[in-house]
């Protein structure tokens, strides 16, 4: 298909709306992604001819359903060079895979006094859960610094790790900073110590390859919401090692082999961590997002953002008194910035009037916030949608706020 | 004036302006001139925290009547702050807990008050009102 600006923006139905009668100009891919209507017209089409629950009924609907559902699984495996379709799991999102590992994991091998590693950026659903395991454990979560750049000080991530670090949980790319982790130089530290690493592939995936097997990585975690799939489905992929030995999370229907009242026994995996009705739908929204970036091709799409966040920052840069907040060599998908000595409150306001939709605020990493002292950012953060006149309409509004409040 | 007066003078103020722009303006306007707390009292204790914005809230009881001072570290945030205080500060506690604040949604401004906003501002209300009442029963005992 090839990278038609023009006919992408096409695919993306919310994108043809004003927003207080203006052009909606749409910056918040880093919170969630708009869809295209390959994905749309998906859930459209299993709820119009194929609905029907999975692995249960012998009829024919079930069997297209359940056919269906197990097809997407493969294709996120290729997805993500995974070696074995079981080895993809299906979730609710990244935070409930990561919630997943760190229950079921921590449960197993985490004793008092273990120590688990995170970092200075990590959102907050890669920091709670671990603190919730550690609480349950007795364990200690051990912290990665960063500089000021938003970059992780690898020197003190190698002095963190001892022969009492069980896990390492890092996220790929920083959701409020951008930075790119070098996820590569931690696993393979990892792997001389034996400690397994999961990433957190969130902000990673919707601008980048990734190819687990390449990586290394134990766990891998991804939300099909930021990149271009429908909200509620997320997957885990996991070393077949670390699944087949880890009990399950939870309890229910399908991850069973045989239940009695005297002893439960548990499904081969995938199943084992797939409790309940699974979301069907969303899975196979998910599958159409990845055929459709496929369609488009991921090293285009990661082409066209990096153009982009380089000239937002260039022309960014041309602002006087703008303060980035990260400024990471290895960047994607994410510019967070202050403006003037303006609360990005009210920023958020006022763009949000004039059409332009940022995050501002914590950005759900208060860490990040407490490490620069400050009590929020404005982010504006990147889809394979975007273009340089939108850019150009942020830095338009941008002057009308500095107009409105110095 | 009564409560009620009060915001049916701010919502013809607010009557006065065509667009969004100059609404915000006046917004802001009354934010910058909202005297700025004491740095002393911008603790813990005082703030309400919202995650994109901040408010410190501070309640006395003065002759029968509830006086506010509260500050925002954001302006817009500041600027709805103080027309909370102009309509509730000075007003008995009983009239504050009965009060409906109707005017913010009539100004067009409900939608800082929504859940999505996380300013504070939403749980600075409710927060005035307690203060209402927790003088409501300390005077009728």
């Amino acid at each position: 298909m090839g990278f038609n600006l023009e006919k992408i923006r096409n695919d993306f139905p919310v994108l043809q709306q004003l927003v207080n009668k203006r052009p909606l100009v749409y910056f918040d891919n880093a919170a969630t992604t708009q869809k295209p209507l390959q994905v749309i017209d998906r859930l459209n089409k299993y709820y119009s001819s194929e609905n029907s629950n999975i692995h249960r009924g012998a009829h024919y609907l079930s069997q297209k359903a359940t056919e269906a559902y197990e097809q997407a699984r493969k294709t996120v495996q290729k997805f993500l060079n995974a070696r074995h379709d079981h080895q993809i799991i299906f979730t609710r999102g990244t935070t409930e895979s990561i919630n997943l590992v760190a229950s079921s994991y921590c449960k197993k091998y985490v004793r008092p006094g273990d120590e688990i590693i995170v970092s200075a950026m990590e959102h907050h659903s890669n920091i709670v859960p671990w603190q919730i395991a550690c609480e349950d454990h007795g364990a200690v979560l051990k912290v990665i610094p960063m500089n000021e750049d938003g970059e992780l000080k690898l020197d003190c991530f190698y002095s963190l790790i001892s022969d009492k670090t069980r896990m390492i949980a890092i996220t790929h790319v920083s959701n409020a900073l951008g930075t790119i982790n070098p996820v590569h130089a931690i696993i393979a530290k990892a792997r001389e110590c034996e400690i397994p690493v999961l990433v957190d592939g969130a902000q990673a995936l919707p601008h980048m390859t990734v190819d687990v097997q390449e990586l290394d990585c134990d766990f891998y975690c991804l939300s099909s919401h930021k990149m271009y799939g429908p909200m509620g489905v997320g997957v885990l992929y996991g070393k077949e090692e670390w699944l087949e030995r880890m009990p399950p999370y939870q309890g229910g229907g399908e991850m069973i082999k045989d239940v009695s009242f005297q002893k439960t026994t548990y499904n081969d995996l995938p199943f084992k961590f797939e409790a309940g009705t699974p979301n069907v739908s969303g899975v196979l929204g998910l599958e159409a997002a990845i055929q459709y970036l496929n369609g488009i091709g991921m090293k285009d799409i990661s082409e066209h953002e990096t153009s982009l966040v380089h000239y937002a920052q260039e022309q960014l840069r041309l602002l006087e008194n703008i303060r980035f907040i990260g400024t990471a060599r290895e960047r994607a998908g994410v510019i967070s910035f202050l403006f003037e000595d303006i609360h990005p409150y009210d920023t958020g306001v006022i763009l949000d009037k004039l059409g332009v939709a940022a995050r501002t605020g914590h950005h759900c990493a208060q860490p990040v916030m407490d490490f620069y002292k400050i009590p929020g950012t404005v982010r504006i953060s990147f889809g394979l949608y975007n273009t340089r006149q939108e850019v150009d309409m942020l830095l338009e509004a941008l002057q009308k706020v500095r107009q409105m409040f110095v | 004036m009564t409560i009620q007066e009060i915001e049916q003078e701010i919502v013809s103020e607010f009557e006065l302006f065509d667009d969004w722009l100059d609404k915000y303006n006046y917004i802001i306007e009354m934010g910058r001139s909202l005297p700025a707390l004491d740095e002393t009292f911008k603790e813990e204790k005082y703030l309400i925290k919202g995650c994109q914005s901040s408010v410190w809230l501070l309640a006395s009881s003065e002759d029968g009547k509830v006086v506010f001072r509260a500050d925002s570290d954001a302006l817009i945030t500041k600027g709805i702050v103080a027309l909370l205080i102009r309509v509730l500060s000075g007003k008995t506690p009983k009239d504050i807990i009965d009060s409906e604040l109707k005017f913010i949604d009539r100004i067009g401004l409900k939608e800082h008050l929504s859940q999505t906003r996380s300013n504070g501002l939403n749980n600075m209300i409710k927060q005035m009102k307690l203060y209402a009442l927790a003088f409501h029963t300390r005077l009728s005992r």
